[in-house]
């Protein structure tokens, strides 16, 4: 599966945004997707994990300025005209948003959603996309779906919705789909049956899933590779087996150590927890972000950045813990 | 019926609406109004514009229920004639206001920056003026007949339509189904028609049946100042107009237009308000109440 060639290819991808202070929000990420993966995207709120997916889509205000390179297949995306994005979004490059209770507009029908992208893209007829949608509506498990099809976004409860917009999200067999926290809002028992469906359309039609998440457990359950970000920048990449196995960058580990696990009371009573706050990301640090917090940093750690090295398993740090350490 | 019942989501717009007081209230004389408008030469008992200086300055009675004005012309023919014109004026004008502003107001919310600016501040300067003062300035500078006064009156309504629907358009383009539609591929027509206009047409919905009295008093006010409808045409204006010098003498000839002009706008007044309580989710009242 690596030795294919990546459907999307993110390139130092970096995005500012000028206002009285500059906020750098995405600063060097870089990763590949390949058909049929799934990439999860991990991260604490704010660093810059919605944006670099509002980027690749060439979605962000006009206030943000994209650097770096997003290429699609063969198609450069960065830079991209607007006509020439529009083709591509929701056709081969779709996403499906964190809130489903809002994702869908709520005076039109289920059908018509779906079939608003079909006929756009595909320019199906409308006896044609309203089969199709009946047809997207059952691959993603939605019962009765041709009842379904003509009812109303209140009609349906939150898991339902929100299989409704990932089957509007693959309406057009899309070679990348980004899903941004697409579980966050729903019951644990409803994430479980989303996951599913996002693991059986990249199995049955080959979609490169881009998973963006603060979940751990949704990234250890679904994801193929990781990569971690924090403050706007890539600190950890690797296979989601080895990086749960043998985390590398003392941010990730402190994130694994953060989560409790069940049977186990936490030592003293307290869950594990990393010291300091995130740093604001009004100046463009020339350091390694996470120093302050780090207690391995040293005087290396707080003069110069650290960039990801590693053959499988890219690392951003001075002073990573070796490979394998568990 | 259950209030609670009758006020849920389910239950259809209709019944929402005819179990709300005002709109029950107003929506029945508003539409004595429309169907008087519409059938004024049937329901009309003379002609309005004939003169029978023999009946000159009559009360009201069984052969002019309404009573006579000075040339002995039947206020009751008149009346109904003269909402016809009003209710002309008012339906006309709120359409040339909506098909000027809402484009103009969508636009302005969806491009912002300098498409906005030159928008909003042409409608603040225009919301400046007193609503009445734009309109019989308008009326002034095109001159006095019933096509200009209804020209004036939409241009004058102009401003407050595109307030709201820019103001709908911003709030609605930062929802996550816009986002959404933008993320499939979808461009400015699909964003601002299949998606901001439905839903924001309970907002427009409100502002036009606010709109339709302001329209109607405005044309009894332009035709009262002689720039509207041009006499020996009926209206309720001109009516009133003509009934200055007879106030003392024949004072049924200035109540009845009156009372009409109050009813009109009373009415759709009423079933604005009405209409917006039933629309809005989060107004005080719901529903029967």
């Amino acid at each position: 599966m690596i030795d294919t060639e990546p459907v999307l290819r993110v390139r130092d991808l970096a995005v500012t945004f000028a206002g009285e202070r500059t906020v750098h929000a995405v600063d060097g990420v870089s990763f590949d997707v390949r058909a049929g993966e799934v990439l999860a995207v991990v991260g604490e709120s704010g660093c810059g994990k919605s944006v670099t997916s509002l980027a690749v889509l060439g979605l962000l205000p006009e206030a943000a300025k994209v650097t770096g390179s997003v290429r699609l297949g063969g198609r450069e995306l960065a830079g991209a005209s607007e006509a020439e994005l529009r083709a591509v979004r929701g056709s081969e490059l779709s996403m499906v948003f964190q809130e489903p209770m809002t994702s869908l507009n709520p005076v039109l029908t289920v059908g018509r959603q779906i079939t608003e992208v079909l006929r756009r893209h595909q320019k199906l007829g409308r006896r044609e996309a309203r089969e199709r949608a009946v047809e997207l509506l059952s691959l993603v498990g939605i019962p009765a779906p041709r009842r379904r099809v003509d009812e109303y976004p209140h009609q349906l409860s939150g898991g339902m919705r929100q299989r409704v917009v990932i089957a509007v999200a693959v309406a057009c067999d899309p070679a990348v789909l980004i899903a941004d926290e697409p579980t966050t809002a729903l019951d644990v028992t409803v994430q479980a049956g989303v996951l599913d469906v996002l693991d059986s359309l990249r199995t049955r039609l080959g979609t490169a899933v881009v998973l963006i998440t603060h979940d751990l457990g949704v990234v250890a359950h679904t994801a193929d590779r990781v990569l971690v970000m924090y403050a706007g920048r890539p600190v950890e990449h690797a296979t989601a087996d080895e990086l749960f196995a043998s985390p590398r960058h003392p941010y990730t580990r402190g994130l694994l150590a953060a989560v409790p696990r069940p049977g186990t009371p936490p030592e003293g009573g307290r869950l594990t927890e990393i010291p300091g706050m995130v740093p604001a990301l009004t100046e463009r640090a020339d350091h390694c972000t996470f120093a302050p917090r780090c207690d391995r940093a040293d005087e290396r750690c707080t003069t110069a950045r650290p960039h990801p090295e590693g053959e499988r398993h890219l690392v951003a740090c001075w002073h990573p813990e070796p490979e394998g350490t568990p | 019926m259950n209030t609670q019942l009758a006020a849920g989501r389910d239950t259809p717009l209709w019944r929402r609406l005819a179990g709300n007081g005002p709109v029950l209230a107003g929506g029945t004389v508003a539409v004595v109004f429309v169907l008087a408008a519409a059938a004024a030469p049937l329901l009309a008992p003379y002609d309005p514009a004939r003169a029978d200086f023999q009946a000159a300055l009559q009360g009201p009675g069984w052969s002019h229920w309404l009573g006579t004005d000075d040339l002995g012309r039947d206020q009751l023919s008149r009346v109904i004639h003269g909402a016809r014109a009003s209710m002309q004026v008012g339906v006309l004008a709120v359409v040339l206001a909506f098909l000027v502003g809402v484009p103009l107001g969508l636009v302005a919310g969806y491009y912002e920056r300098f498409t906005d600016s030159v928008v909003s501040r042409v409608t603040d300067t225009l919301l400046a003026f007193p609503f009445l003062v734009l309109a019989v300035g308008l009326a002034a500078v095109l001159g006095p007949s019933l096509l200009n006064a209804t020209i004036a009156i939409g241009v004058s309504l102009v401003p407050q339509v595109v307030r709201v629907a820019r103001a709908e358009t911003l709030r609605l383009k930062h929802l996550d189904y816009v986002q959404a539609a933008l993320a499939s591929g979808g461009g400015p027509g699909t964003v601002l028609f299949r998606h901001v206009l439905p839903n924001a047409t309970s907002a427009l919905l409100v502002q036009a049946t606010v709109g339709i009295p302001a329209a109607i008093i405005s044309e009894a006010l332009l035709s009262f100042l002689g720039l509207g409808v041009q006499p020996p045409d009926p209206s309720l204006g001109v009516m009133l107009s003509g009934a200055q010098p007879y106030i003392a003498a024949a004072p049924w000839m200035a109540v009845f237009p009156g009372i009409a002009i109050v009813a009109a706008t009373l009415a759709f007044n009423l079933l604005g308000d009405g209409v917006r309580d039933v629309l809005d989710p989060k107004g005080p009242k719901r529903g029967g109440r």
